[in-house]
């Protein structure tokens, strides 16, 4: 074990949770590991007891208060230090990894025009992906909705007289409220990866896409594990917490009457399911019991094998800062003697297909990139959502859902344009986030106050010319808006801090003094 | 209407528009090296996997059958090495809970990530690669390919009705970012580079 990997640098961003000692795994040949989602440098709330801030407060269809809910997130300066320490190191390992491949732009430019070619041909593919699929002795559903996906399961496991079901992690089967559901109706739903198990038996929602549990320390994982499991409540230490996980949960694998999973990539000239995952507990749900189940969002379509050559390349990459993730598996048939349904859930995508200005957001592959480098999602969590997609993406995606109560999220960023640098299949996340306030307001969706301010500033925003001579006069655009608009209690980001001073030049002054010099060529 | 036909006629309705032609995809320069069996340890302890390491002219398994000898149950796949386990004659797939060690051979490894592959006729039942508490891998140094590209130009992937990459062992940090090695599936992957 190196000196180094004992004693990791010092984290100026947040030492108060920089512990002294190191328990991640080693190599081989010693050296400190940080594959999968394993972090770079340790990071350990301090043994203080602090309560775990909970998520937004859902009250039916009233508009989810994201900014309170951050509030209560801020006021747990440990939890909140950690989880911004955190994220912050994934998405610096993901800077690395993207960095250490020359053609990194090239493969987002194609992973971007694989998916929108896709997409505007989507009826083609997943007839295609149908007749492979039947074709390898597949049983395949359609699901108009999440409703529809809850009840098309079921009656799957009816009809073997299954009563319990194991499964991996899936942000679409989480938009059906399919655990929901299965409970109602007397099914056992056991979660399989750790993450998830951990929000599963806290009886709360994930708050990321890729790792489910990240707003929570290791102490509030002993106390639901303690609660939960009976493990030792003093126990803290994530190996006998990720051990105690494991012994509890192999049981009920092996006795489980199905498996399911979500779905990463299909591919439709094979009907292949592809699943990425670190656990190895997706390849458990679908090599177990006798009767696998595999939930697709009909967006997850790519026409051919060979196009996985570029879409692995990217998603480890860009959700971990990992080459790959540890396991890659692609379920085409049913292993001997038992069956294999594919339900094909569409749940508003094929209306998203034909907005035109969001249409673009179904090319996501729910890899989190943006989530972990928003400034706004590390420092509120992405419980404060209050929705199935958190952080910049689901800003874009959750008023697809439900226009009323999601009509607060695209107000929950700060514009900074990060998200849609980091997106490995390119989509213009900022901007949809800002389209989407336009969209919000002209349909009186927003809270008159905000409204208000929007009018103010939208007049001076929404013509590039007057903006920059509104700049001009005023110094910066800070000053070009009413101070009402920018401390106006419903600007969430202006609240509690002083704008920065203003530069005495505009960076476009700038620019047209020192390099239009002699006349715009 | 059916769901199916449903979903079908508003894709149609609400097809983008423009056009968007499906790009070829060009063959980038490997990143790795000529020799491709030192790319591939390398990787491979990255990610948290095993090189057996063998000295020059000594029997390449001899240390591997000196770990299967302090194992209770060895589930073999390969003729190389004898278990106490016999795969063929497993009646459901939970059965091999109790299995401690499984030898499998790779169709072929991935300098570039370090990675593995099998089908379900290496593993002849799959989940002993996830219910074993450890793995371990005979390749073939010729069964190197040396890009993720190119292993997908391979033939198993459309052929086979399961097919999966594995990347070192099965792995966590859903805790704060501690790094585990077996979260659900094996503890620990050694790869034995073994010609077939």
């Amino acid at each position: 074990m190196s000196a180094e990997g004992m004693n990791p640098q010092k984290d100026p961003l947040h030492p108060q949770v920089q512990p002294p000692t190191d328990e991640s795994a080693r190599g081989q040949d010693g050296q400190r590991l940080q594959h999968a989602e394993g972090a770079s440098k340790p990071v350990r709330a301090p043994a203080a007891r602090e309560a775990q801030p909970r998520g937004a407060k859902i009250r039916g269809d009233r508009p989810i208060d994201q900014a309170e809910a951050a509030e209560r997130f801020i006021a747990a300066p440990l939890h909140q230090a950690a989880h911004d320490a955190r994220l912050w190191d994934v998405r610096k390992k993901r800077d690395a990894a993207t960095q250490a491949i020359p053609e990194w732009e090239e493969l987002r430019e194609l992973a971007s025009q694989i998916k929108t070619h896709t997409l505007a041909n989507l009826d083609t593919y997943l007839e295609q992906f149908e007749a492979a699929a039947k074709a390898n002795g597949v049983h395949v559903h359609w699901a108009a909705d999440g409703a529809e996906h809850n009840r098309i399961v079921h009656g799957i496991l009816r009809d073997h007289g299954a009563k319990t079901l194991i499964k991996s992690k899936s942000m679409l089967t989480e938009e059906c409220g399919f655990r929901h559901y299965m409970a109602a109706n007397g099914i056992d739903i056991i979660e399989t990866d750790l993450g998830e198990r951990i929000q599963q038996l806290d009886d709360e929602e994930p708050s990321h896409v890729v790792m489910p549990a990240v707003h929570k320390t290791r102490i509030d994982v002993a106390e639901v594990f303690a609660r939960t499991l009976g493990t030792d409540p003093t126990n803290d230490d994530a190996h006998y917490l990720a051990e105690s996980q494991r012994v509890t949960t192999r049981p009920l694998i092996l006795q489980a009457d199905a498996g399911m999973t979500g779905c990463n990539f299909a591919i439709a000239e094979t009907g292949t399911v592809v699943t990425c995952t670190n656990e190895g507990n997706a390849d458990l749900s679908g090599n177990v019991p006798k009767l696998q189940i595999h939930s697709i969002g009909i967006e997850k379509l790519i026409p051919r094998i060979e196009h996985l050559g570029v879409f692995i390349r990217v998603l480890a990459r860009s959700a971990l800062g990992s080459t790959i993730t540890q396991y890659t598996s692609h379920f085409r048939a049913p292993r001997k003697g038992t069956e294999m349904h594919m339900v094909l859930v569409d749940n508003g995508r094929s209306a998203r297909l034909g907005m035109e200005e969001f249409w673009t957001s179904l090319k996501c592959i729910r890899c989190g990139a943006c989530m972990n480098t928003c400034p706004v999602y590390r420092r509120s969590g992405g419980l404060s959502y209050g929705a199935t997609y958190s952080g910049p993406i689901g800003l874009i995606i959750d008023p697809t859902f439900n226009k009323r109560k999601y009509s607060t999220l695209p107000f929950s960023s700060t514009m900074n344009g990060s998200c849609t640098n980091v997106c490995p299949v390119k989509i213009n996340i900022h901007e949809q986030i800002f389209a989407w306030r336009k969209v919000l307001a002209e349909e009186h969706q927003i809270p008159l106050l905000k409204q208000g301010m929007m009018k103010a500033a939208g007049a001076v925003l929404s013509r590039p010319a007057a903006y920059r001579a509104a700049i001009g006069a005023a110094d910066s655009a800070l000053k070009a808006l009413p101070r009402f608009a920018v401390y106006n209690p419903a600007n969430t980001w202006g609240k509690k801090r002083e704008m920065p001073e203003t530069p005495k030049q505009s960076f476009h002054a700038w620019y047209k003094q020192n390099r239009m010099k002699g006349g715009a060529k | 209407m059916t769901s199916r036909e449903a979903t079908l006629a508003a894709i149609r309705a609400n097809r983008p528009k423009g056009d968007f032609p499906l790009p070829p995809i060009p063959a980038f320069t490997p990143l790795v090296g000529e020799d491709l069996v030192a790319e591939f340890g390398e990787r491979l302890k990255r990610m948290g996997g095993r090189i057996e390491p063998v000295a020059e002219g000594s029997d390449p398994l001899a240390g591997i059958r000196e770990r299967l000898a302090g194992a209770k149950v060895v589930a073999s796949a390969v003729p190389e090495v004898t278990g106490n386990r016999d795969l063929t004659m497993v009646a459901k797939p939970g059965d091999l809970e109790d299995v401690d060690i499984a030898v499998v051979r790779a169709v072929f490894g991935i300098a570039e990530s370090g990675s593995v592959l099998f089908t379900e006729g290496e593993l002849i039942v799959n989940s002993v690669a996830y219910l074993a508490q450890h793995l371990i891998v005979l390749l073939d140094p010729t069964d190197l390919v040396d890009t993720v590209q190119s292993a997908y130009r391979r033939p198993e992937f459309a052929s086979s009705a399961y097919a999966v990459l594995h990347t070192g062992p099965s792995a966590t940090a859903d805790i704060e970012g501690v790094l585990i090695h077996g979260a659900q599936g094996v503890r620990s992957l050694t790869v034995v580079m073994l010609p077939r």
